[in-house]
């Protein structure tokens, strides 16, 4: 069982939120090739390790947020704001 | 009787060598069937089958043992159908008894609509040249009497593929470990991937925890780990990688005489032969390496299954585990080149490349010696993703994505 800390409602079950993928994911210009296209639609970074991701605080707020979460241990290292970019302290943490 | 003394080794453990034609990376059921096909049918005889662990010991080791193929799109069902018949002989193909079970997958319709789509799905399946039949649910009530057709989601019919069922998965590891060893394959177990060694995009080599060593051709499937080795080989993968649960009851009399399987209520459940239910559902929802599985989703598989035969509720639970299932975007698998020159892939699985093995290593085999996808996988290529040639098989777990 994770447990979350929502920034706005406090630490929850996981069962409270809903995963919402990989964040700092770019969309391209619309002059993108088909391989910069596709690599934007399909491709995950999907490390083994830390993993940058947003969540949405379903039965809660109803708001999202980003995490920073180790995918081998379910540590999580952060939570900011979406928008943010990543935090520098969990940069140090990952090694994959 | 022999009270278990003098068994000889079931397969040779020699040292790493500086050089091999081929080289597999991971020996679960996938490397070493590639390895024993690329023996037994390409002539190939300097291959080496590295895993970081113990042969065997990842997805292999972890599923719940189906196989079946009844899939939706005929690529799919072509693929997954040579699997099944290449499974109908391979205790005899490997001298090794691999316990096939042909008890049949029987998967339920919950709704009217749910029975429509499955009529719809029945009748592809049977376009495919594979076996499927529509059941009233008296028929299921007679094929599984423990069952309850009037629970939460009432049971409206079901459709049952007769020829598909279940095996013994490390019977079917070791099987082609000793055959794959016996044609001189390289088996080095504990032996970890580092690194490749890449020249002007063409892979020459590995680095490995036990050295470098020197390669032709070198071929990765290593599922759950699928998307970390091509980052080591500078590519990325449309991957996600999810824990999937499994558990075992304490061991019972025989009372389950199929594969029970929903994708409404998301739960499969076959009896082993030795008593245990084996049983499993949906996969834990966010990104995982962690190979142990969360508690709402196990608490989820077992309501499910104790809706659907309120007797198993007396029954203590022995072992839960899970394995990591790389899921890509259309559920079908990723097989053949890479984009770099003789790195060849086998990934992608989901949570179903048991059923895959034989046809999995018998067509990767042909792809690495004639540098050619086998026809069964030309749709299966990293390309399609580019191109837009998507396989969308929702047939692919059985259970609903």
């Amino acid at each position: 069982m994770l447990r979350i800390r929502c920034p706005w409602c406090g630490t929850r079950d996981e069962v409270e939120f809903n995963f919402g993928g990989e964040s700092h994911i770019t969309r391209p210009g619309l002059d993108a090739d088909d391989a910069l296209w596709s690599d934007y639609l399909f491709n995950k970074e999907n490390p083994r390790g830390v993993h940058y991701e947003h969540w949405l605080h379903k039965y809660g707020c109803g708001r999202w947020f980003n995490i920073a979460r180790d995918t081998l241990t379910h540590e999580i290292h952060a939570v900011y704001a979406m928008g943010d970019p990543k935090p520098e302290l969990v940069e140090k943490i990952a090694g994959d | 009787m022999h009270d278990h003394k003098g068994w000889p080794a079931a397969w040779r453990s020699p040292e790493l060598k500086k050089n091999y034609d081929v080289v597999i990376i991971g020996a679960g059921g996938h490397g070493l069937a590639t390895a024993y096909y690329l023996a037994k049918k390409h002539a190939v005889k300097n291959i080496a089958v590295l895993d970081k662990g113990w042969l065997g010991g990842g997805n292999t080791g972890r599923n719940t043992q189906v196989t079946r193929s009844n899939y939706y799109w005929p690529q799919s069902a072509a693929f997954f159908d040579h699997s099944l018949k290449l499974y109908e002989g391979l205790g005899r193909e490997l001298n090794f008894n691999v316990m096939l079970s042909q008890r049949g997958v029987l998967t339920l319709a919950h709704s009217v609509h749910d029975l429509e789509g499955m009529r719809r799905w029945a009748n592809a399946i049977r376009i495919n040249k594979v076996d499927a039949e529509i059941l009233t649910p008296a028929e299921v009530k007679k094929l599984v009497p423990m069952i309850n057709l009037d629970c939460r989601f009432p049971v409206h019919g079901g459709f049952i593929q007769r020829r598909a069922g279940i095996s013994r998965h490390d019977a079917v590891a070791w099987g082609f470990a000793r055959a794959a060893s016996s044609l001189g394959v390289d088996i080095i177990q504990q032996c970890e991937v580092t690194g490749f060694n890449i020249q002007s995009g063409r892979v020459t080599g590995v680095n490995t925890t036990r050295g470098t060593v020197e390669a032709e051709k070198i071929s990765f499937s290593v599922a759950g780990n699928t998307s970390h080795i091509a980052k080591m080989a500078g590519f990325r993968v449309p991957i996600t990688s999810m824990q999937l649960q499994a558990m075992v009851s304490e061991p019972i009399k025989p009372c389950l005489h199929t594969v029970l399987t929903s994708s409404v209520i998301h739960m499969y459940v076959s009896q082993s032969d030795r008593g245990e239910l084996v049983f499993g559902g949906g996969a834990d929802v966010y990104n995982s390496y962690a190979q142990r599985g969360g508690i709402p989703l196990l608490q989820e598989n077992v309501a499910a299954l104790l809706e659907l035969i309120p007797a198993f509720s007396r029954l203590r639970l022995m072992r839960q585990w899970a394995g990591i299932t790389d899921i890509t975007p259309d559920t079908t698998p990723l097989m053949g080149h890479t984009p770099v020159q003789n790195l060849y892939f086998s990934g992608g699985w989901g949570t179903g490349g048991y059923k895959a093995i034989p046809a999995g290593g018998d067509t990767m085999a042909y792809t690495i010696a004639n540098d050619r996808p086998h026809p069964l996988i030309c749709d299966f290529g990293l390309d399609r993703f580019e191109s837009g040639k998507l396989v969308d098989e929702g047939a692919a777990s059985g259970v609903a994505h």
